[in-house]
């Protein structure tokens, strides 16, 4: 990858980064409500697989989604508006954290029930097929979705359609608060489910921007020609909790640190260095991203509530609620 | 065509009639292809339109679902196909969670035109996990559109307007009405969601039914009629949405109200038309409601135990009686 490139994808992650931040301090001072699941620490699997695909590749994630939503396109303001109740949200504020979606460049939804997305993403990538358009669908989902039936279902019609979709499995060690590795029965979530279904299943350093990239993109390409799908299972961690009610006590303070040590961001600012950026390059870079976020911020606090008569539009296509005639 | 045709037959005339006019539409499900459906409700698809357009899939409710919902989310038109009603608890979170809600809570910004069918109810004997009527289940769920056609004329007509849709829609096949017959619809017949029928007009008591239980419900009126009291029947043909301005109209006339119901009285769709009644139409009334439901037991297996359970014409004759007395 050359350096214009991992500098654009670097200045991605630390626009997520500050967002997560912004979140968190917003939801501290009671200007989020709700819950949030924030995704510091997983950036490097949402901007290095997003960096793989087509702008209109379909995407699917999970309740905790927005890098990918951030990753895909949409702006800090719009989902910092969404988590803030406002009527600029990406949803109109209907959605809320959990659900961060937007349709127009094909990332089509944020899902809280664990694991549902897979056969959606399968669906995708059949109407894709049918319709000859080359395009692929990405699913996203935790190590915990590993262990759901909806997964297994999905990968087996995947696999038996030869669809072009791709399973990334963000696998940060632990399923909420439990670790992964105490209720899986094999020692790759992911991974090492992918020989039962006949497809690849590729593991990779989910905090290394670059290695994402690559990987996704030699498995999108197999996908694309007609290969079928496959899982990659990035390994990852959460700077956070699981939620907003989880300080993550159970992790050992050890692993902890070993992890903040293998930081996206900075690992993807040592590939800079590498590759002869200059220092002053990467801070510009931040700055915009904090400014960018800044800005974002203040925004969405300045735009309005929805207005109450929303409740009762857009269940059907008719964009009305009406129930009986 | 035929001068006749079976609700069974209709259901695959119908799915074709739409195959046919748009590209869009595509069947999946299990044993749907060769095999013709395990109902034989899919004859003649596969053979007509291809591999690419009808699918056989494994036996994965979430998957089957789960791929229509990312299908229509994304241009197709799918026709998903579980095959008993029972099966829709396997993929429950689809029709509870995932198809009714995407819309709503993206602030309108995705579009899911899928119907899910399924063979529902009993009568054939195939005890409990395989006979129960289940449209009650998705009348809990804000979001889904529920079709539930009496006659093959019907069928046709409300597929149409189920695969048209661009909601979702849950169309209820009835076992015990597939062998009957009638008359096929002329072409591009459509029956819009949300119309019933009055099917047998009468002015002293309002028989309200769906599916499988019109036919009850008409026997019944026919009965009646031979011991003076004149039944109006009323064939709801959709739950979602419902007619209840054709029901509050029918009770202007009738002042009397029986709902008809195959599913369990415990949270039984007739509930919910009849507490649309006592809020709008009370002044209408002229006697108490009754409702003639299943009885809330499991299915039993042996004929002369389903007969208890499920609403026969006896007992439908027997409440009205009750009413036209009262």
């Amino acid at each position: 990858m050359d350096a214009p490139e991992l500098l654009a994808l670097y200045e991605r992650m630390a626009l997520i980064r500050r967002t997560e931040k912004a979140a968190h301090d917003l939801f501290l001072s009671g200007l989020v409500k709700g819950t949030t699941h924030l995704a510091a620490g997983h950036e490097a699997v949402a901007v290095g697989a997003s960096a793989a695909l087509r702008d209109d590749d379909y995407v699917f994630a999970t309740y905790r989604g927005h890098h990918h939503a951030l990753a895909r396109g949409a702006t800090p303001e719009e989902c910092l508006a969404e988590l803030m109740s406002r009527a600029t949200g990406l949803c109109r504020a209907k959605g809320g954290s959990m659900h961060l979606t937007k349709a127009s460049v094909n990332m089509l939804g944020s899902y809280a029930i664990v694991g549902a997305h897979l056969p959606m993403a399968v669906g995708a990538a059949w109407s894709a097929r049918m319709r000859g358009t080359g395009q692929l669908a990405v699913a996203f989902f935790g190590d915990g979705a590993t262990n759901i039936g909806a997964f297994h279902e999905a990968l087996n019609l995947a696999a038996v359609w030869k669809l072009p979709v791709l399973f990334v499995c963000e696998n940060n060690l632990y399923m909420e608060y439990t670790p992964i590795a105490d209720v899986t029965a094999v020692a790759r979530p992911a991974a090492d489910r992918a020989p039962a279904y006949g497809v690849p299943g590729e593991v990779v350093d989910g905090n290394d921007v670059v290695a994402v990239r690559e990987t996704v993109a030699a498995l999108a390409e197999r996908a694309r020609a007609g290969g079928g799908p496959a899982i990659v299972e990035a390994e990852t961690y959460r700077h956070f909790g699981h939620s907003r009610a989880d300080p993550a006590a159970y992790r050992p303070a050890e692993e902890v640190e070993r992890w903040l040590k293998h930081d996206p961001l900075d690992l993807a600012r040592g590939r800079l260095a590498e590759l002869g950026v200059e220092e002053e390059t990467v801070t510009a870079a931040d700055d915009r991203a904090r400014a960018a976020v800044q800005e974002a911020v203040e925004a969405a606090k300045n735009a309005p509530p929805p207005d109450p008569r929303e409740a009762l539009t857009d269940v059907w296509a008719d964009g009305g609620a009406a129930w009986r005639t | 065509m035929a001068d006749v045709i079976t609700y069974r037959e209709a259901v695959a005339e119908g799915i074709a009639r739409e195959m046919r006019r748009d590209a869009a539409v595509v069947c999946l499900g299990e044993d749907i292809g060769e095999a013709g459906g395990v109902f034989k409700t899919t004859v003649g698809l596969l053979k007509e339109f291809g591999p690419e357009r009808v699918w056989d899939t494994p036996i994965s409710e979430q998957a089957i679902v789960g791929a229509a919902m990312g299908a229509a989310m994304t241009g197709m038109r799918p026709v998903a196909e579980i095959m008993f009603s029972d099966f829709l608890a396997c993929c429950w979170d689809y029709l509870a969670n995932e198809i009714p809600k995407v819309r709503y809570m993206t602030g309108g910004q995705v579009t899911v035109p899928l119907v899910v069918r399924t063979a529902n109810g009993g009568g054939l004997g195939f005890g409990a996990q395989h006979s129960q009527a289940t449209e009650n289940w998705a009348l809990t769920v804000p979001g889904l559109k529920i079709a539930a056609p009496a006659t093959p004329a019907d069928v046709i007509g409300m597929m149409a307007a189920a695969i048209r849709s661009d909601d979702p829609v849950v169309f209820f096949e009835h076992k015990g009405l597939l062998a009957s017959k009638g008359a096929p619809p002329p072409a591009d017949h459509v029956v819009e969601l949300g119309r019933a029928a009055v099917v047998r007009e009468g002015a002293d008591v309002t028989l309200v039914a769906l599916a499988s239980m019109v036919p009850v419900a008409l026997e019944a009126a026919a009965r009646l009629a031979g011991e003076g009291v004149d039944a109006e029947v009323v064939d709801l043909r959709s739950l979602i949405p419902l007619d209840t301005a054709t029901v509050l109209a029918s009770l202007a006339k009738t002042s009397r109200l029986v709902t008809v119901e195959e599913n369990p009285y415990q949270g039984g769709w007739g509930a919910t038309v009849v507490s649309v009644v006592a809020d709008e139409g009370f002044d209408l009334l002229d006697a108490p409601v009754r409702r003639i439901a299943g009885e809330c037991v499991p299915l039993p297996f042996a004929d002369v135990l389903e007969e208890q359970v499920i609403p026969t014409t006896e007992k439908v004759v027997a409440a009205v009686r009750g009413l036209a007395a009262y």
